[in-house]
């Protein structure tokens, strides 16, 4: 018995087919969603992959939010169904207002790309629950709208709660209020990051470890146990 | 057809680098003075019809779902004659 994760794929997106792929790696079945069906083909986990969905107009993800299959997933999500965002994908989350917060250009205008590491805060959420709290890991870095930003009231409940997921460690590479990576919603089903998980599941690419697998595999566990 | 002109604008807590990218390359290109820049976003929208109070209450739900984020940024809506 496994589960299915879905991985949408919007105009722009670019790292669906990766995110389908450490979906695969993690023994799950991937399924490829469509950003103009609002049929989710009964996955039972979505994951919304990097890229620059519509060009990144009008602000990261600020377009792909309205499209019919965002409908379904806003409604499921609300209902307890697992998404995970990765770097637009979680701009989209903010921007939906699944999550808190928002995200605005690097602080030193550049374009990102390296390895990151970064500190696991909460592991009690979906999508962390084979990683441990305070676990460091590195996986790939890749954005120019990577700078989490939300209100001193926000920041101070996210921490509160424990619902930082995941903090940059030695440096903060965009300008991230309270060197913010990642974080989830109030359920744990919610998880939004910028670093890039799904291209760190393989030791043959990328930091050639395997980092980022512990995303996919905590998933489906908690499908398959469920 | 008349136009209706929506400012959005990040709010003052927001850092904007590119504003501050600009004010530095200002005394370079020889324009002294500018203390401070801000860089915002304008919106030209030409609108079938009358612009009544319907009309303009749609344009301001519209700035506030999609043309600003009212998470970072603020915007005010504005009628051209």
């Amino acid at each position: 018995m496994t589960a299915r994760i879905g991985v949408v794929t919007f105009p722009g997106t670019l790292d669906d087919q990766d995110a389908l792929r450490a979906a695969r790696l993690a023994s799950a079945e991937p399924v490829s969603l469509w950003h103009r069906d609002k049929d989710l083909k009964q996955v039972d986990a979505v994951v919304l992959a990097g890229g620059f969905s519509y060009g990144d107009y009008l602000r990261a993800g600020a377009i792909s939010r309205f499209s019919p299959v965002m409908e379904t997933i806003i409604e499921q999500a609300k209902a307890g169904m697992p998404v995970l965002g990765i770097c637009n994908g979680f701009q989209i989350l903010t921007e939906a207002h699944l999550l808190p917060g928002a995200m605005l250009r690097n602080n030193h205008l550049h374009f990102i790309c390296r390895d990151q590491k970064l500190r696991v805060e909460n592991a009690e959420t979906a999508w962390t629950s084979d990683y441990v709290k305070g676990q460091e890991i590195e996986v790939p870095l890749k954005n120019m709208d990577g700078r989490y930003v939300a209100d001193e009231r926000v920041l101070d409940e996210l921490e509160a709660e424990g619902r930082v997921a995941f903090r940059y460690l030695d440096t903060n590479p965009n300008g991230s209020l309270r060197d913010i990576a990642g974080i989830t919603n109030a359920a744990g089903n919610v998880v939004g990051l910028m670093p890039h998980p799904e291209h760190a599941v393989e030791p043959l690419i990328g930091t050639g470890k395997t980092d980022g697998l512990g995303f996919f595999t905590s998933i489906l566990k908690k499908l398959v146990n469920a | 057809m008349a136009r209706v002109v929506v400012d959005v604008m990040l709010k003052p807590e927001i850092l904007d680098p590119q504003g501050q990218a600009v004010q530095r390359a200002l005394p370079r290109l020889g324009f002294a003075g500018i203390a401070d820049v801000r860089q915002g976003k304008r919106f030209e929208l030409e609108v079938e019809g009358p612009v009544d109070e319907a009309a303009l209450a749609r344009i301001h739900e519209m700035a506030e779902t999609f043309l600003a984020n009212t998470v970072i940024e603020d915007f005010i809506v504005k009628v051209e004659s």
